[in-house]
């Protein structure tokens, strides 16, 4: 469609999604303009950009929310939860493609049907389950939760990726005496990487916004993560909206920039990750 | 085969599944049956003693509960209106974007953005929006349309969170429009043009045809993420006013973590899964059967 001459028809919808595009930014423009406001000034002209640029709620809320602390909070959860899902979910799906055993089909039908469970029909025996083996109230405990939580999808996406890949690179691995482990992570793994990729992000995008699971498991204020920190703070704060807007744009720019980063991957990997499912 | 080679068969098949097993046993199947039995019980989470109830909180949630009721009730609007808005726009974003405009790229980082952030700050962020935003825009402009008391009233709450979930959502399925559109032959399309068919019976006869894949998984994520809607219900509009846009899963929250009746909680957090299933695998079933070969 890119050979198509640019026709006026082109230069119409253009502008249409131009201003589409524009209105799809409005609420982040008034979020990030009125955070630079006095509370007077918020009051009185909310729609008009800052009379001067106003960094004092900023400092106000990197205090009063120990934005630092949480910050670390969530990307300790996000990047353990990922390394462990990582692990698990390659390894048991290399083992599944395999063997295609009985009993791993039968395994992978049970990971794959678990992903219609909803969070919220098994939240209430999850929380008695964690609190007798011991995973309330700690970061571990949490990432733990994660791992289970995760596996299905992750595993899936795993499965279908290794199906592709031929198996004589490992056989010829095997004549030359390499061990098992050593040809899935010396050979294997390294092949995964776009599959890694892919399930990374998706998780990190899930795990960094999760606000449920973090809120039931963590019942220990030191630990908040970002979404439970500004929770907290919309409780304490109602109607401050002069202190709510900074907080609101600490706790998204990080997942922001993050994005705009990464956006080619992770619109690539939502491409991958949802037709395969 | 020889005893040693099987033990390290054994052993190998444990190393490398076992792990995945263990987390996924501990935190989802483990859970998912004792909800079952739990539904029958009456328990309260603090003291210990969880007493057999029998069918008493289904009978209770089916005759009597009138709050679970409504958010069922709820629930469902909101599913539905929330899926066809959603895949709407979503769907024409997409089509707008693949016809060579020269802002695509940035338009669908546009478009994509409002998906990375969470339920619960875009909530917050609405509330300021609906709250502050409106009213100053309605004073400017003196349109009705935005003087409404948006989260104060039972309608405009309602549209408010539609509002909310359509902007969040449209982007993520755009980008998997996106890709059933670039997938389309080009021959096929190339072929209608000479037989001089119209625009609207190319889109009807030829796009959405082939489309379909991308219609069953984007229908099953919207249908997925309206049911299941709990971050964004509490951050903007807390189920109010007066509960009437309390989710199925607020509802459920809110039974068992703030009333502490957990027996009868996962009683309607059963009912709440059958119904997700259900619905879910009919929708995938009824939209497989529309899918073409190409």
């Amino acid at each position: 469609m890119d050979a198509k001459r640019y026709s006026p028809r082109t230069l119409i919808l253009e502008i249409l999604a131009i201003l589409l595009g524009l209105l799809f930014l409005v609420p982040f423009y008034f979020v990030i303009v009125n955070s630079m406001k006095t509370f007077g000034e918020l009051l009185r002209n909310t729609a008009s950009l800052p009379e001067a640029f106003y960094f004092g709620n900023y400092l106000k809320v990197w205090e009063i929310m120990k934005f630092p602390a949480v910050f670390m909070n969530s990307l300790i959860i996000t990047v353990c939860s990922n390394i462990g899902l990582v692990l698990i979910s390659s390894m048991a799906a290399y083992r599944m493609v395999r063997h295609p055993s009985k009993w791993n089909n039968l395994l992978f039908a049970c990971f794959v049907a678990a992903m219609v469970i909803p969070f919220q029909s098994i939240m209430i025996p999850l929380v008695k389950v964690a609190s007798s083996v011991g995973l309330l109230g700690s970061v571990w405990g949490l990432v733990i939760c994660y791992f289970g939580f995760g596996v299905s999808l992750n595993l899936f996406l795993y499965h279908g990726f290794i199906k592709s890949i031929p198996r004589e690179i490992e056989e010829s691995a095997v004549v030359d005496g390499t061990t098992p482990f050593g040809v899935f992570w010396r050979i294997v793994f390294p092949l995964l990487k776009p599959m890694t990729v892919t399930v990374v992000l998706l998780n990190s995008l899930w795990i960094w916004n999760d606000f449920l699971l973090p809120l039931l498991v963590l019942n220990n204020p030191y630990l908040r993560t970002i979404p439970l920190a500004t929770y907290a703070f919309f409780g304490q704060y109602t109607k401050q909206w002069d202190l709510a807007l900074a907080a609101l744009v600490l706790g998204v720019l990080p997942i922001i920039l993050f994005f705009l980063a990464l956006q080619k991957h992770i619109i690539e990997g939502i491409t991958a990750g949802s037709v395969k499912g | 085969m020889n005893g040693k080679t099987r033990l390290g068969n054994w052993a190998l098949q444990w190393v490398f599944t076992g792990p995945a097993l263990l987390f996924f046993a501990v935190v989802v199947v483990v859970p998912f049956l004792l909800s079952i039995y739990y539904s029958f019980t009456e328990w309260n989470g603090v003291s210990q003693d969880v007493k057999w109830a029998g069918i008493s909180n289904f009978k209770y949630i089916l005759t009597e509960d009138g709050g679970f009721r409504r958010s069922f009730w709820f629930t469902i609007r909101f599913t539905v209106t929330m899926v066809i808005f959603t895949n709407l726009l979503g769907f024409v974003l997409a089509l707008l974007l693949t016809q060579g405009l020269k802002t695509r790229n940035v338009l669908r980082t546009v478009f994509f953005m409002p998906n990375v952030i969470g339920g619960l700050l875009l909530g917050f962020i609405w509330q300021f929006i609906f709250v502050k935003g409106f009213s100053t825009i309605g004073e400017k402009t003196g349109l009705g349309f935005f003087e409404l008391p948006w989260l104060g009233d039972e309608t405009t709450a309602f549209w408010a969170l539609i509002i909310v979930s359509v902007w969040q959502g449209a982007g993520y399925l755009m980008i998997i429009y996106i890709a059933g559109l670039i997938n389309i032959p080009k021959e096929l399309t190339e072929a209608a043009t000479i037989d001089g068919a119209s625009r609207w019976q190319m889109l009807r006869n030829i796009t959405l045809p082939l489309v379909m894949p991308s219609v069953t998984v984007c229908l099953f994520l919207a249908i997925s993420w309206a049911f299941k809607m709990f971050d964004l219900n509490l951050s903007l509009t807390q189920g109010g006013p007066y509960g009437s846009t309390e989710s199925v899963a607020l509802n459920i929250y809110q039974e068992a973590f703030r009333n502490n009746r957990l027996g009868l909680g996962t009683a309607k957090a059963l009912i709440f899964f059958l119904v997700v299933a259900a619905v879910s695998l009919i929708q995938v079933t009824i939209t497989k059967r529309k899918e073409v070969e190409v």
